[in-house]
């Protein structure tokens, strides 16, 4: 096969916009479900715990422990898979402390967001690295 | 209606008045998240829970909205206060329009 400049610069430009794209439409998912959530409103750090363990053996169930004092709900968000929302909890008045624990799937490793809405319609985030040995969305 | 749905519910039987009390939840249920094929990979439709919620009275404890991203079996811990003697509901909510429910009775000293 011959390659003339012009056709190799031409691939590698389509190589580049293949390589790319799926990462920006990743991007806009989180963005477009953050922004669902907040209402486009800024997201502050601090006053949110979010654990979880450094290395999932299974992304099939990982678990997921979050904590924000005075929020009124909580979204949880997996940036690398296929969609990125994962659940959302909303507490009500006889809730005992803003916290939960559940169980999520994870497709690879990738960054695990917590959103939480607080009281005063402040938001703030915490976000962790979960290293994934054997992704959980079927195949 | 998705097979052998179970809902699981661990609740104390007592507690002092506007103590903190952990409620452990999970319910069995496949949570097809739709992602995946079968043998002659025709996509398998999602079945999920789509949402679970916890009610002490009629007062809202925790309403809880689950994607597909959410495990097997899902399981749920969280922390309620109760200012009386009553009884927990639980609902959870199928794609397909079932609604399982449980409740879980406590006694306040």
């Amino acid at each position: 096969m011959n390659l003339t400049r012009r056709g190799a610069l031409a691939l590698g430009a389509g190589f580049a916009a293949t390589v790319l794209l799926p990462a920006t439409a990743l991007h806009a998912a989180v963005d477009e479900a953050l922004a669902k959530f907040t209402g486009g409103a800024a997201v502050g750090e601090g006053g949110i715990t979010l654990s979880t363990p450094e290395i999932a053996e299974n992304g099939n169930t990982v678990p997921v422990s979050v904590s924000a004092p005075g929020a009124v709900a909580i979204m949880l968000l997996a940036e690398g898979n296929p969609s990125p929302g994962v659940c959302t909890f909303n507490f009500g008045p006889l809730a005992a402390s803003q916290s939960a624990t559940t169980r999520i799937r994870l497709a690879g490793t990738q960054r695990v967001i917590a959103v939480a809405k607080m009281a005063d319609g402040s938001f703030v985030q915490a976000a962790n690295e979960v290293k994934v040995t054997i992704g959980g969305c079927g195949g | 209606m998705a097979d052998n749905v179970k809902p699981r519910v661990r609740v104390p039987k007592s507690a002092k008045a506007g103590e903190a009390i952990v409620i452990k939840t999970l319910i069995s249920h496949p949570m097809e998240s739709g992602q995946r094929k079968d043998k002659q990979g025709n996509p398998i439709p999602r079945q999920i829970i789509n949402r679970f919620t916890c009610e002490f009275e009629g007062e809202m404890v925790l309403d809880a909205t689950l994607e597909p991203a959410v495990s097997t079996n899902p399981y749920v811990e969280f922390e309620a206060k109760v200012p009386a003697s009553g009884t927990f509901k639980f609902t959870w909510y199928d794609d397909d329009g079932s609604v399982y429910e449980t409740t879980e009775a406590i006694t306040v000293s």
